[in-house]
């Protein structure tokens, strides 16, 4: 329910105190409306007051923090269902499951499968951060599993709907861990636990309208650090709930599907990694927040987390990747050196086009702001001056004996002016468009 | 409170296009919600893409094709039979002038060899060269007369001659190529039907990239096509999205490394497919009507998505 500037104004104390950093009890208001300011910055509000408004003015959907130490990682607090309408802030967890039917080969298999999946994407680690502990039968051993998880560095989702063995579990899954969970059944329960372990719960229920109303009873119960499972019994319905509770929040300010979601992949397509990894990227577009698989490995892990990483860039800033000289198809210290721009996009087209094109190649890139080619060159990011000394500063010439130096074609007016000031360097007009490199890479190597 | 669903309801409605003649005729598009958010379960079709030029496809379809690999006719056959695909695309890729240049006889020849050996609705896609593509895909729309088939795609420098011939003169259909940009995209729509195309034989390809290569720009162009078609009504921007997400999945490291370039990575086809998978699957949420793929597992995948979706 959005919350006027006056409304705020009739709770102060209207007497211009100055104490919250503003003029006036009529400029904090206006401002604290829009979320500027929190309410808790006026000392003269009732904490009655103010929890009603702290609630009217909070953000639609809350950001839970999951995670303790290096692992803490925010889900939800999305304001928009479109990343064109401003951006998402949180990227959706994955995560893989295990349970303490797996015998002691079959958990170490899974760890090291854990260690070996993890890697740089520009500048950002890729690795599975959450691993969902499934409880069947052995409460000792369920514990210790879920021990290991968080001696591990992952965020132990425990999955349970019995309390005393959530409770037993969760002592050793560090602050913030996740518990699965909730159900009609449990609920007073499982929030004694969740609350004494300060732990995430998560909540289940038979459709979506049981789902909000379980919702709203452990909201009365005082826990409002939550997640909520979009549903295992079907494909159709999983899909459904986690687009219905995200538009429910965000558009229609309905503040108790304002949660994060779970969506369990593997038991939506038991046993088959192909399609786990369809709706795992259905998911990462449309709403899921931890999504959990089977398992994770590089034939799931490359596109999907590319994929996060792709959906989850912020549009007003341009993804970038670090300046300097790349190397393409094992060159050998005698290759030419291609020259494109720092904008991720640029440098993957152009990166998987020498790919493809088989020939060893160096590719030089300089800081140009993490524009297009031709939006850099505008700019003056990506001159002659700028190139040349990207060259000189990061010795490209000790690299290789190969003086070819191959500019992209839409610059090509660059040309006579970096010959100038590379005077050892050949300095030659590449294809207008990437995907003619790898005929124009081959044609200079013949 | 209880639950309220927060509806977002839609003044505007995708066409409808049909492609294929008789009982193989399908039809995409026809919703009026964001994909499958309407009651009505409008299927997202799934094709599967082949080539006249497979010499630089992964090992693993000589695996699956065989010597059919290098018989279109044959290969279009076994690639429908083992994918239970929608349809079919074939990319008349030898007609590249910086490729092998093959003449557009042969590859007309090679077309009508590849509609005469299935029997779903068929997607002609040329060698993306705009001047040869032109001349290529007019002689095909001549040849397939009466089979309905798809011209994938017009583009801003050659769309009056496949326009004009395909779409009107031979009554094909006419995909509209824009490369990830939703103004081009609509553009292209707009200058078709000046010429002369209606608007229910015009389908739209609105590029894409593998997942992980600027996915991003694919996504958010999809959903503000969508919206614009539905939200404000944008006749312009109503037409079908078709989209072939093989080129660009089989072609990045993640599909082309082989096991002994990346040990580490492990089985190459299962990366390819992966790949694939990803890629198509966000472009199905994303609003394609029409996704096409390249392994029959990638193609059987993706129906199951669509399938479990709709329910």
């Amino acid at each position: 329910m959005a919350v006027k500037g006056l409304d705020i104004f009739k709770l102060t104390p209207k007497t211009n105190c100055k104490e919250c950093g503003f003029p006036t009890c009529m400029a904090f208001s206006m401002k604290a409306a829009t979320g500027g300011v929190p309410i808790e910055k006026c000392p003269y509000i009732s904490e009655e007051s103010k929890e009603l408004l702290s609630e009217a003015t909070a953000p639609p959907m809350k950001s839970i923090k999951v995670g303790a130490g290096d692992a803490e990682a925010t889900l939800g607090g999305e304001t928009v269902l479109f990343r064109h309408e401003k951006t998402l802030v949180n990227k959706n967890l994955f995560a893989i499951e295990l349970s303490d039917a797996l015998s002691d080969a079959d958990v170490d298999a899974a760890f090291a499968k854990l260690q070996k999946v993890n890697y740089d994407r520009i500048g950002e680690m890729m690795f599975v951060e959450v691993v969902a502990v499934r409880f069947v039968a052995d409460a000792a051993k369920f514990a210790t599993l879920v021990k290991k998880v968080a001696d591990a560095g992952k965020i132990p989702m425990i999955i349970t709907v019995d309390a005393e063995v959530a409770k037993a579990a969760v002592a050793g899954a560090g602050a913030k861990a996740i518990i699965m969970g909730a159900t009609k059944d449990n609920a007073a329960a499982m929030v004694d636990v969740a609350k004494a372990a300060d732990a995430v719960l998560g909540v289940s229920a038979d459709g979506i309208e049981a789902l909000h109303d379980l919702v709203e009873e452990i909201e009365k119960l005082g826990y409002k650090n939550l997640v909520l499972n979009v549903g295992e019994a079907s494909i159709k319905e999983a899909y459904a709930n986690a687009v219905d509770i995200r538009t429910a929040a965000i558009k229609g300010n309905d503040r108790t599907f304002g949660y994060p979601s779970v969506v369990f992949a593997n038991k939506l397509a038991p046993a088959n990694t192909n399609l786990q990894i369809a709706l795992a990227s259905a998911f990462v577009l449309r709403y899921g927040s931890i999504i959990v698989m089977d398992e994770m490995d590089f034939n799931a892990a490359l596109p999907l987390f590319g994929l996060r990483q792709n959906i989850f860039t912020d549009p007003q800033k341009p993804m970038r990747v670090e300046p300097k000289v790349y190397e393409f198809n094992k060159p050998t210290g005698k290759d030419p050196v291609l020259v494109t721009v720092d904008f991720a996009l640029s440098y993957f087209v152009v990166a998987g086009e020498i790919e493809r094109s088989k020939v060893p190649a160096y590719l030089a890139i300089p800081d140009a702001g993490g524009y297009s080619v031709l939006t850099a060159w505008a700019a003056g990011k990506f001159g002659s001056t700028v190139i040349a000394n990207f060259i000189k500063e990061n010795n490209v010439a000790d690299l290789t004996t190969s003086r070819k130096l191959i500019l992209p074609g839409k610059v090509a007016v660059l040309q006579g002016d970096l010959a100038e000031l590379l005077p050892e360097w050949e300095v030659i007009v590449g294809p207008n468009e990437a995907m003619q490199l790898p005929k124009f890479l081959r044609d200079l190597q013949a | 409170m209880p639950y309220k669903k927060a509806e977002q309801k839609f003044s505007g409605k995708i066409n409808v296009c049909e492609i294929g003649v008789g009982d193989a005729t399908i039809s995409i598009g026809g919703e009026n919600s964001l994909p499958f958010l309407g009651t009505e379960g409008f299927k997202t079709a799934v094709g599967i893409a082949i080539s006249d030029t497979t010499g630089d496809w992964s090992d693993c379809f000589g695996t699956i094709y065989g010597d059919d690999l290098k018989n279109p006719a044959a290969l279009a056959k076994a690639a429908v039979e083992k994918s239970g695909a929608d349809f079919l695309l074939i990319k008349l890729e030898s007609a590249d002038p910086n490729g092998a240049d093959a003449s557009i006889e042969s590859c007309v020849a090679t077309a009508v060899a590849v509609e005469a050996a299935i029997n779903v609705p068929l997607v002609v896609e040329g060698c993306k060269n705009a001047e040869k593509d032109a001349k290529l895909l007019e002689e095909v729309a001549k040849a397939l007369e009466g089979k309905n088939v798809v011209l994938f795609s017009a583009v801003e420098d050659n769309y009056k001659t496949i326009g004009a011939a395909g779409g009107m003169a031979y009554g094909q259909k006419v995909s509209a190529e824009s490369a990830v940009d939703i103004n081009l995209a609509k553009q292209l729509n707009i200058l078709l039907t000046q010429l002369g195309v209606k608007s229910k034989d015009i389908v739209m390809d609105v590029g894409t990239a593998a997942a992980g290569y600027g996915f991003e720009y694919v996504a958010s162009t999809m959903d503000r096509i969508r919206l614009a078609g539905l939200g404000q009504n944008d006749e312009a921007l109503q037409m079908p999205i078709v989209t072939n997400v093989s080129n660009e999945s089989w072609g990045v490291k993640e599909a082309v490394s082989t096991l002994e370039d990346a040990p580490e990575w492990g089985d190459q086809e299962a990366r390819g497919i992966g790949m694939e998978v990803t890629t198509a699957s966000a472009c199905v949420v994303g609003g394609s009507n029409a996704i096409i793929v390249r392994h029959p597992e990638s193609a059987k995948t993706i129906k199951a998505l669509v399938a479990g979706i709709i329910g």
